[in-house]
């Protein structure tokens, strides 16, 4: 401070020969260029920060966009019952007996069939032809037959989807030139390709399976979906909710309501505010070592991490809820009081209604951040297995092992083939949409409900 | 599900006591509820209350007891030389737990007949193929010993589950009746129930007593027992991390925390400047206006999930430093070999700390009174000098804290580094090398198979207390700081 009084006065004392106020001397010129100087710093910091958002946003919509389109090919496939049901008796038992790889036939004769039709010339043998295709496709014209035994016999029309290369040459991901060491497609297979395509058989189209279609493994990306991790996460919610809301309402009201001034109550306050600093994956030591390896809960299971994220959440909602019981002004407290209601009627029949709003944006806020958390899932081991099939029931639900869409992103960006990469930021679309529109309903139930006293 | 049904019926219970008690206190009173003390409904939630929270407690207690009681029990019963070369108690129980599950549901699926299950003499073989056939787990072969530890395992825990089933059932029953017998139109009802809801609060609110005494009780015994098969001399003071699953690791924590302190460095190297400048700017300069798009634009990045970050950082930051510093590179100069590297995870996570330091600073500068901006700005000072030579120094104090804050964010991050630091522990100053974190080893040696018994996977809680002491120490003397100096200008 005094230093800075000497500075400031030592100025005006030495006036300049000719001093004007209209013009400057070199020193108030200085001074001038380096206030705006500080100035521009500041601009570039925000200029900056916005900047990295702007290209984090372009970046993630650019990468991940694709992912909601996928390549398909326009098949009509002729099921052969000499093939599928020699007997000819449409015996499902029977019919389940052929395998996927028994599928194959047929596809690649419908391939070439195809080919014939739309009279392509091409050199390539109809097994190469067929390779184009996802190996999902024969699973998926096995799921039909089985589910659709009297179609045995006719010729249906089917769509799809063509392999991950195939896929990413529609896309731009792939060219001729990056294939060169790829032994999973030929430029011969791309020309073919191209024919098809000018054909219009092949085509890309909006894929609802990667939002709602369950996980594939590492060979056949194209058939990967979020859906079966998504209810993963929405089973972890509920946990979420059904355990940090009341406990951490109750743990408010006791903290804001009733807690005497005493040691405990310090011990308490401390170890809040402690706990919503400690980082997220000692939270994950802590589900792994007393949920899994003391109480032997099942590994992977969404109850599991719904436990983890409850423990993390809950600093959150005491924080919010707290400061929602201490926006109620204390006269409605005097006034239920002064009516003869005891203490604990004057809050949950009065105080609590009140900051109900501001309760629920709290825990809106907090499910967000739980939402979208990934590290505690990693040791609980919600990542390194395929799920492939949605729960059956709720029990299975909450017990049966799941993903959930951050690890689900994680694993994705851990495989080899880069075709995950862009299911990986598909996934974050997909998961940013789910965090936007939380936190847009809580600031709208803010502005909404919140009462300004 | 038994434990689910337990509950309903717990739950049905309370439902019950809650009308019975109603009419019984409406009835000692001749239906006329003014001659109650309470209102009518307290008197059945008395009786709710006193049948429902007793039964849950013995409930949860006994859940948490009987897993310890079993264990200790039927580990007793292994005898010594049923442990083989290399493996010990720990593998041996998780095995004998592995073959009472096989057992439970080979009796569920029919397999096998519950004296069948129990008979200690069975054939193993014929046993193990039984287990097989009905689609049971089975890892090892099944020997002697472990059979009639998991057979005991079993039947303790059978008769375990049903005395607890007994038991609650009974607690509930009795609290029950206690409450409706002392039902009477006298009889404070109010007051009990209060009492009883006062202490369920307290109970909600020690839970964060009690997570925390979870962390770091669990964490303390696996780093008991780390200690136990690891010097803690090599753990804090030697210098090479090179886990070996086959033994004799060498497990020091000193690479990865110079991994972890200089990505955290480079983080607060971007964070720190561009986070201090924006918040003097919006709380100096900026108008109302400016400020109320600007600020919750910038806390955005502070909502993103660190999964996204990762994702950057793995798939678009890093190969992008690779075209500038690679081999073959915008500069030419071929310094960086991979996308995985420190300044890679650095620098997103520095973007990531961005609004953390940028909020926290700007709360404390508005902090700062007027009156003093207003005596420098009155002296002659322009405005930046103002900021500099008054408001900064003043805020000084409140800054570190925000720093220290954002610094123990950086160092329990785990998704960025995992994705983008690499997995190589060493001592280097480079920042295009890759380096690992003490979050990134916590992830890998706990994730995939582990036993709990190898000193490999052991270190992971080791690192996870060290972890949670740092970052601990460093919000405890963050938030110290902060408040002593909020303290100091209200």
């Amino acid at each position: 401070m005094t230093d800075i009084s000497q500075t400031l006065g030592s100025a005006p004392a030495a006036p300049s020969k000719h001093g004007s106020l209209f013009e400057k001397d070199a020193r108030t010129k200085k001074r001038n260029a380096a206030e705006s100087r500080f100035k521009m710093y500041g601009i570039a910091a925000i200029g900056i920060g916005l900047l990295m958002l702007i290209v984090l946003v372009t970046n993630i919509v650019t990468a991940g966009t694709g992912a909601f389109q996928q390549s398909f090919l326009e098949l009509n496939v002729e099921l052969k019952e000499d093939k599928l049901d020699k007997k000819g008796n449409r015996n499902i038992e029977d019919i389940k007996k052929v395998s996927t790889f028994g599928y194959a036939p047929l596809i690649a004769a419908a391939v070439e069939a195809e080919v014939q039709n739309l009279g392509i010339q091409t050199d390539l043998t109809p097994k190469e032809m067929g390779g184009i295709l996802s190996k999902a496709a024969q699973a998926e014209l096995r799921n039909y037959v089985i589910a659709n035994p009297d179609e045995i016999g006719k010729t249906v029309s089917f769509r799809f989807l063509v392999n991950s290369r195939v896929d990413g040459y529609m896309k731009g991901r792939v060219t001729r030139g990056s294939i060169a060491n790829d032994k999973s497609i030929t430029v011969a297979q791309l020309d073919f390709v191209d024919q098809l395509r000018d054909a219009g058989v092949l085509y890309k189209a909006f894929n609802p399976d990667f939002i709602f279609g369950s996980d594939a493994s590492d060979q056949r990306p194209e058939a990967a979906g979020i859906g079966v991790s998504m209810l993963g996460s929405l089973f972890m919610m509920f946990v979420v909710l059904a355990l940090a809301l009341p406990i951490g309402v109750a743990a408010s009201i006791y903290l804001e309501e009733f807690a005497p001034q005493n040691r405990l109550t310090d011990i308490i306050e401390v170890n809040i505010s402690n706990l919503a600093a400690v980082p997220s994956i000692v939270f994950g030591i802590l589900g792994l070592a007393v949920f899994i390896n003391y109480m032997h809960l099942p590994t992977s299971a969404p109850l599991v991490g719904g436990l983890v994220l409850t423990l993390m959440t809950l600093p959150t909602i005491i924080i919010s809820t707290r400061a929602s019981l201490k926006a109620v002004p204390p006269s409605i407290r005097d006034a239920a009081l002064g009516v003869g209601a005891s203490k604990m009627q004057a809050v949950f029949h009065h105080v609590l209604p009140l900051a109900a709003p501001g309760i629920l944006t709290g825990t809106i806020i907090g499910l967000a951040q739980a939402l979208g958390e990934t590290a505690p899932l990693l040791l609980i081991g919600m990542v390194g297995f395929i799920a492939s099939n949605p729960p059956d029931g709720l029990v299975a639900g909450f017990l049966s092992p799941n993903s959930a869409m951050p690890a689900q992103i994680y694993e994705w960006s851990k495989r080899a083939d880069p075709a995950f990469y862009e299911r990986a930021w598909g996934g974050i679309i997909i998961l940013l949409i789910f965090l936007v529109t939380m936190n847009t309903i809580a600031v709208i139930l803010r502005r909404r409900f919140e009462r300004r006293w | 599900m038994a434990l689910s049904w337990l509950l309903i019926i717990l739950l049905a219970l309370a439902v019950i006591g809650f009308f019975t008690g109603r009419s019984r206190a409406l009835a000692s009173a001749g239906g006329d509820a003014r001659d109650l003390h309470s209102l009518p409904s307290y008197y059945g939630y008395n009786v709710a209350l006193t049948a429902l929270v007793p039964a849950i407690g013995v409930l949860i207690v006994w859940l948490l007891a009987q897993p310890v009681f079993v264990n200790s029990t039927v580990t007793g019963m292994i005898p010594d030389s049923a442990i083989p070369e290399g493996s010990d108690r720990g593998l041996i129980m998780s095995e004998v737990r592995r073959v009472a599950d096989g057992l439970e549901g080979a009796v569920a699926a029919g397999a096998l007949t519950q004296a069948q299950a129990q008979d200690a003499n069975a054939d193993i073989a014929q046993l193990t193929q039984t287990l097989k056939d009905a689609g049971q787990v089975l890892t090892q072969d099944i020997t002697q010993p472990i059979l009639v530890a998991a057979q005991t395992y079993r039947s303790m825990t059978g008769t375990g589950s049903v005395a607890m089933q007994v038991i609650v059932l009974a607690v509930a029953l009795l609290g029950a009746a206690f409450a409706y017998i002392r039902t009477h139109k006298e009889f404070r009802a109010r007051n009990v129930v209060e009492q009883g809801v006062l202490a369920l609060l307290l109970l909600a609110a020690s839970i964060a007593i009690l997570t925390t005494v979870g962390i770091v009780l669990s964490m303390l015994f696996e780093t008991m027992n780390f200690f136990q098969l690891h010097s803690w001399k090599d753990f804090f003071f030697g210098s090479t991390w090179a886990p070996n699953f086959r033994g004799g690791s060498e497990l020091s924590i000193l690479p990865l925390l110079w991994g972890t302190l200089y990505i955290s460095l480079i983080a607060l190297l971007v964070a720190v400047p561009i986070g201090l400048f924006a918040a003097i700017y919006l709380s100096e300069y900026a108008s109302g206006a400016t400020r109320s798009i600007a600020k919750p634009l910038l806390e955005i990045l502070a909502g993103i999930p660190t999964i996204v970050y990762g994702l950057f950082a793995l798939l678009t930051v890093g190969p992008a430093l690779v075209s500038m510093f690679g081999e073959g590179g915008a500069f030419g100069v071929g310094w960086m070999a991979s996308s995985n590297a420190v300044l890679t995870a650095g620098l997103v996570m520095g973007i990531m700390l961005i609004p953390f330091v940028s909020s926290l600073s700007d709360d404390i500068i508005n902090a700062v009174p007027q009156s003093m901006r207003d005596g420098s700005l009155g002296l002659g000072a322009t405005h930046s000098e103002t900021v500099r030579q008054v408001v900064l120094p003043a805020a000084l104090p409140g800054i570190v804290g925000a720093i220290l804050l954002a610094a123990s964010r950086a160092i329990g991050e785990t998704m960025i580094v995992v994705m983008a630091a690499g997995a190589i522990a060493k001592f280097s100053g480079n920042p295009f090398e890759a380096m690992t974190t003490i979050t990134t080893r916590i992830v890998s040696q706990l994730t995939g198979d582990t036993d709990f018994a190898s000193p490999e996977t052991l270190v992971a809680f080791a690192l996870g207390l060290t972890l949670f002491i740092i970052t601990l120490g460093l919000n405890i003397f963050a938030l110290y700081i902060v408040r002593k100096y909020r303290e100091q200008y209200e």
